[in-house]
């Protein structure tokens, strides 16, 4: 007897339409029923922050948002960062350029985290960068390359 | 899947919500989720209904009156961190909200979700019972005024009938000149609280405490005020002395007591704390002063 409503979201600038149990979260909708498995759930209660996607242009946690809560809405996971092309976004490539990655389970919510925090703030300082990631966990702890990645990526986005 | 199963409800305004809170039996409402998620995802709760409250779009409002400033329940915490409004009514709730959780969790969370939550830490009822704030319930018989000094029944408990639901909030702004700050220690940044203090405070032209309000997180089971530091230290030179005194007024509280921190050790962070706040609200009542 599952309660389902049929949504309709646009992730990375497609359209789909599913019928979904209503207590789907969006990170088991997006990783199951779209198979973008970019998506990485980790805590599943919102502490870890690997499932990081963006709702309607802001960063949001994934494993504690319903997929029905996110109907008629834009999302944005990690396969919609690079070009068509391949071309890596200019995080994703900070991000090779400076080690800030190792097992990579915690990579895209951080790579998402990180693209929404530069879009509203486009010169960060060290401090601010370290508080902007706060809620996302690495457990190789990475995090010198991470925030490397992000203050190069800065700087490369606000020349291009 | 996460979570048990549950009919979900998705109302588009309070008058129908208030209708589905009157005939649903074990129902949740679902704010920002920022708390619900996961206690929903653990099976901590398992509601028979999930009352969505995301998409009644009259429960999300700011608006700044002569002294006050009335927030909508379903307010976003990272619209409030943005709102203009917001910083010159009172900028004490900015500068708590830098550490309510992380961006991510402020784009969701709403600060009728934090009130009616009533996390012993959270920030935003320490800064809603700073600015006297009044809140708005709505229910069966229509809605009701609450004071914030009433609002905190037990831990995590708020003044509210399982039919009601918290529609607003009013604080009341200080008219005069004044300095504030909201200063606290956790072990991460966004992580609870183990002690904060809210301070707002107006100086006279003797550098004396005119009027000052002053209010604590993390330590108690809900917010409180520290009404009787405040006595203390109005008409006092914020000396040294004067701040040790309104300190040692902590130690009469009941502090909790919990794996994270003992009581005897928040009580005393709560001490610095509140050093610290009235340090930096004082500095900036000064630079008002100055500026005049």
């Amino acid at each position: 007897m599952s309660d389902r409503r049929t949504i309709e979201v646009t992730v990375n600038g497609v359209r789909h339409t599913r019928e979904v149990e209503t207590r789907l979260t969006l990170g088991d909708f997006l990783r199951h029923e779209l198979g973008l498995t970019g998506t990485h759930i980790g805590c599943e209660h919102g502490v870890c922050g690997a499932c990081t996607i963006h709702l309607d242009g802001a960063a949001a946690r994934s494993c504690i948002l319903f997929a029905v809560q996110a109907h008629g809405c834009e999302i944005t996971t990690v396969e919609g960062l690079a070009k068509s092309d391949g071309t890596l976004h200019a995080v994703q490539q900070a991000f090779r350029d400076h080690h800030g990655l190792q097992c990579g389970f915690c990579t895209p919510g951080m790579q998402m985290t990180i693209t929404a925090f530069l879009a509203e703030n486009s010169s960060p300082s060290e401090k601010e960068v370290r508080e902007a990631i706060s809620g996302n966990l690495c457990r190789c702890t990475g995090y010198q390359g991470i925030v490397a990645a992000a203050l190069d990526a800065a700087q490369k986005l606000r020349g291009a | 899947m996460k979570p048990a199963p549950f009919k979900y409800h998705d109302p588009r305004s309070v008058k129908d919500l208030v209708g589905l809170l009157a005939s649903l039996e074990n129902a949740k409402l679902l704010a920002g989720g920022q708390s619900l998620g996961p206690m929903l995802n653990f099976r901590y709760l398992m509601p028979d209904h999930l009352i969505d409250l995301n998409r009644i779009a009259e429960l999300a409002y700011i608006r700044p009156g002569a002294d006050t400033l009335e927030i909508g329940a379903m307010t976003r915490q990272r619209t409030l961190e943005h709102s203009q409004e917001v910083q010159r009514t009172c900028p004490v709730l900015v500068e708590a909200l830098h550490s309510v959780g992380h961006i991510a969790t402020r784009n969701r969370g709403t600060i009728g979700g934090s009130l009616s939550h009533l996390d012993p830490a959270a920030e935003l009822p320490g800064v809603c019972a700073l600015h006297d704030a009044m809140l708005t319930v709505a229910g069966p018989n229509g809605t009701r005024s609450i004071a914030m000094a009433e609002w905190g029944v037990s831990f995590m408990t708020p003044n509210l009938e399982p039919n009601e639901v918290l529609t607003g909030v009013t604080l009341k702004a200080w008219r005069e000149p004044h300095g504030y700050a909201f200063v606290e220690l956790a072990r991460r940044q966004g992580d609870f609280a183990m002690a904060g203090v809210g301070c707002l405070v107006a100086l006279d032209g003797n550098s004396k405490v005119r009027r000052i309000a002053l209010s604590l997180i993390g330590v108690t089971t809900t917010p409180v005020r520290l009404s009787a530091a405040e006595k203390l230290l109005t008409g006092s030179d914020l000396a040294g002395e004067a701040i040790k005194a309104a300190a040692a007024e902590i130690g009469a509280l009941e502090a909790l007591d919990d794996a994270h921190a003992t009581g005897t050790y928040r009580k005393r962070l709560a001490g610095v704390m509140l050093g610290r706040a009235i340090g930096r609200a004082a500095e900036r009542a000064r630079m008002q002063g100055s500026r005049q």
